[in-house]
């Protein structure tokens, strides 16, 4: 039998506790879970820093990547298999490329991406292609077959009903971390009915569509991920720690280019320093090794460096205060100086985050061709945008909804004998 | 504080008006290949490399005033105009940008249509493949838009003059 054909003489089943059972029956699939690099996603948070808000929120990418491909394998061999707008050719496909699609995630990812200036997107290609155990298995299905699943994953295939699958306004990606952040965080928010969507979803021509008659259903999902977006994944608790990582990051980075010292030398972050990752750099690196550092750095010399790490693995986060940037952007030029007169440096003390700081967002249905909106199956075969059907969603997305939060150390600020504190007490109104 | 966000205001300021939320992603993306700074992150979407991050900033622009956003129907759906407001540019007079050559190549880039500007944001998209490579990118992933070999030419044409005018050559 062809490698790409081959079961498992039994079925394998991973306990799983948003789908119950995540069910493996092919032999790539089994193999592929069990790469290095692939079983590297134990290691990396699916939510980074919002366990110091939730503490639940432990749950790792590995998790949410088995539960990617148990609802893409449920779409494909339960609803779709059959229909003559699905190509059953393309099912290994569709799995392989949904269980891989946050293959190239590092730790902590958005704020390393943000500070060294990558795409985890360059990496999973990069995994996918490079001399890795995950390359091994896919080359077996056939030559090309790297390639192809790489193309799924950049959104570059030709396959477009196979991308909008896994990465799309209503995907399996977003249905399962929707489930899986509200049931390891522990709120309520992101229940919905996902065995009703699943059921009312239709390939039609190059995109997966909605029947008309699962319009509820997906109300509630617009709800649920409007919902996540504010209360849990725009948390400001967890921006908090978010801007203080990011800062370490800075910090590390700036102290190196200046040719700082360390007191033990930051081997894993050099190449990414100097900005010339290699994958095999990048595969080393994991959450793990990213807290063994910032342990180690709460003894540098460096004040800003051990402190910030201090606050992170403390948790003595900043505080925070909300910004309109439009009337109080002559007050932050004023609390700017201020805090550089009171010695504390504003590029690390001072930071305004903002929600598009966020690697998240909530259904807009957006401008002709801006990008692919949720469609409705209309009964006349007719193709409709959610919102035009839906008063709940118009609600939602048709309004604008942004956020900004100042952030500064508290503590630093309870010095009653200085003027300067309590001239910046007073404009944060604390 | 706020550099990204006056980037961008700075990148409407140049241009005037931006007419279409399709046409800004693909100058500002178009833009940043050419090696301008800005540093919204862009993914291929249905319609060509497209970055969410840029559509928040520019509704938090609009949220704080420092944009102008009209919106108006055109046919079966809305169009969106972007100039910059008088708060909006107090605020850039005070929070300077620094992009030599930017009002170069957007006000070019504003003079072309949305359709060529995808192209030519899909052509950069695959630029660490052959132009032969790139045509065929094209041709399956935008076979809606027919785009021909000819201005599949005008569009690398186009980019070297970008590059050009971004005094990259």
């Amino acid at each position: 039998m062809v490698y790409s054909a081959e079961k498992l003489s039994e079925e394998k089943v991973f306990k799983d506790p948003v789908h119950r059972y995540v069910h493996v029956r092919d032999r790539v699939i089994w193999d592929l879970v069990g790469t290095k690099e692939f079983q590297r996603l134990r290691r990396i948070k699916q939510l980074g820093t919002t366990f110091l808000t939730f503490h639940g929120a432990e749950h790792s990418r590995f998790n949410h990547s088995l539960g990617v491909y148990e609802i893409v394998r449920r779409i494909i061999d339960d609803v779709f298999a059959g229909r003559p707008e699905w190509n059953d050719d393309d099912r290994l496909l569709t799995l392989c490329a949904a269980l891989l699609h946050d293959l190239g995630h590092g730790p902590f990812s958005h704020s390393f991406e943000k500070v060294f200036d990558f795409d985890h997107e360059d990496f999973t290609k990069k995994i996918v292609l490079g001399d890795t155990e995950v390359n091994f298995i896919l080359k077996k299905v056939s030559p090309d077959f790297p390639q192809q699943v790489a193309e799924v994953i950049a959104k570059t295939s030709a396959k477009k009903l196979v991308v909008s699958l896994i990465s799309s306004q209503i995907d399996a990606d977003r249905m399962d971390y929707l489930q899986r952040d509200a049931y390891f965080t522990g709120v309520s928010y992101g229940q919905f009915d996902m065995e009703r969507i699943l059921r009312v979803m239709r390939p039609k021509e190059d995109q997966v569509v909605i029947k008309k008659s699962g319009m509820h259903a997906v109300e509630d999902y617009i709800m649920s991920r409007y919902q996540m977006y504010w209360q849990v994944y725009f948390h400001p608790v967890s921006r908090s720690a978010e801007v203080i990582l990011t800062k370490i990051l800075h910090r590390a980075k700036q102290l190196y280019e200046n040719n700082y010292s360390f007191k033990n030398d930051p081997i894993h972050f050099y190449s990414f320093f100097m900005d010339k990752v290699t994958l095999e750099d990048y595969l080393k690196l994991d959450e793990s090794i990213i807290m063994y550092y910032f342990q180690i750095w709460q003894e540098e010399d460096d004040a800003i460096l051990s402190d910030l790490c201090r606050r992170f693995v403390n948790r003595n986060l900043f505080k925070y205060a909300e910004f309109d940037p439009a009337k109080e952007y002559k007050k932050l030029a004023e609390l700017t100086s201020l805090f550089e007169k009171a010695g504390m440096d504003p590029e690390y003390y001072l930071v305004v985050d903002s929600s598009s700081d966020l690697p998240y967002d909530f259904y807009r249905p957006g401008e002709e061709e801006e990008r692919l909106p949720i469609h409705l199956l209309m009964k006349s075969g007719e193709l409709r945008e959610l919102s035009r059907e839906s008063e709940i969603v118009d609600a939602i997305s048709g309004k604008r909804r942004t956020d900004h939060k100042l952030y500064y150390p508290g503590d630093f600020l309870e010095d009653d004998s200085s003027e300067i504190k309590k001239q910046i007490r007073s404009l944060l109104e604390i | 504080m706020l550099r990204d966000h006056a980037k961008l205001m700075q990148a409407v300021l140049v241009s005037g008006e931006i007419i279409g939320r399709k046409k800004l992603q693909k100058m500002i993306y178009i833009a940043k290949k050419v090696s301008f700074p800005f540093h919204e992150r862009f993914q291929f979407h249905f319609y060509g490399p497209y970055s969410e991050e840029l559509t928040l900033r520019v509704e938090e622009l609009c949220n704080m005033g420092f944009l102008n956003e009209i919106k108006e129907k055109k046919g079966g759906y809305f169009q969106y105009r972007y100039t910059l407001t008088d708060t909006g540019k107090e605020f850039l007079s005070l929070n300077e940008v620094e992009m030599p050559f930017l009002q170069d190549c957007l006000g070019d880039m504003n003079e072309q249509n949305a359709r060529f500007l995808e192209l030519v944001s899909t052509v950069l998209y695959f630029d660490n493949l052959s132009k032969e490579e790139v045509t065929d990118k094209v041709f399956t992933l935008k076979s809606s838009q027919r785009y021909t070999e000819e201005e599949i030419d005008q569009a690398y044409a186009y980019i070297e003059e970008l590059k050009e005018k971004a005094k990259l050559n």
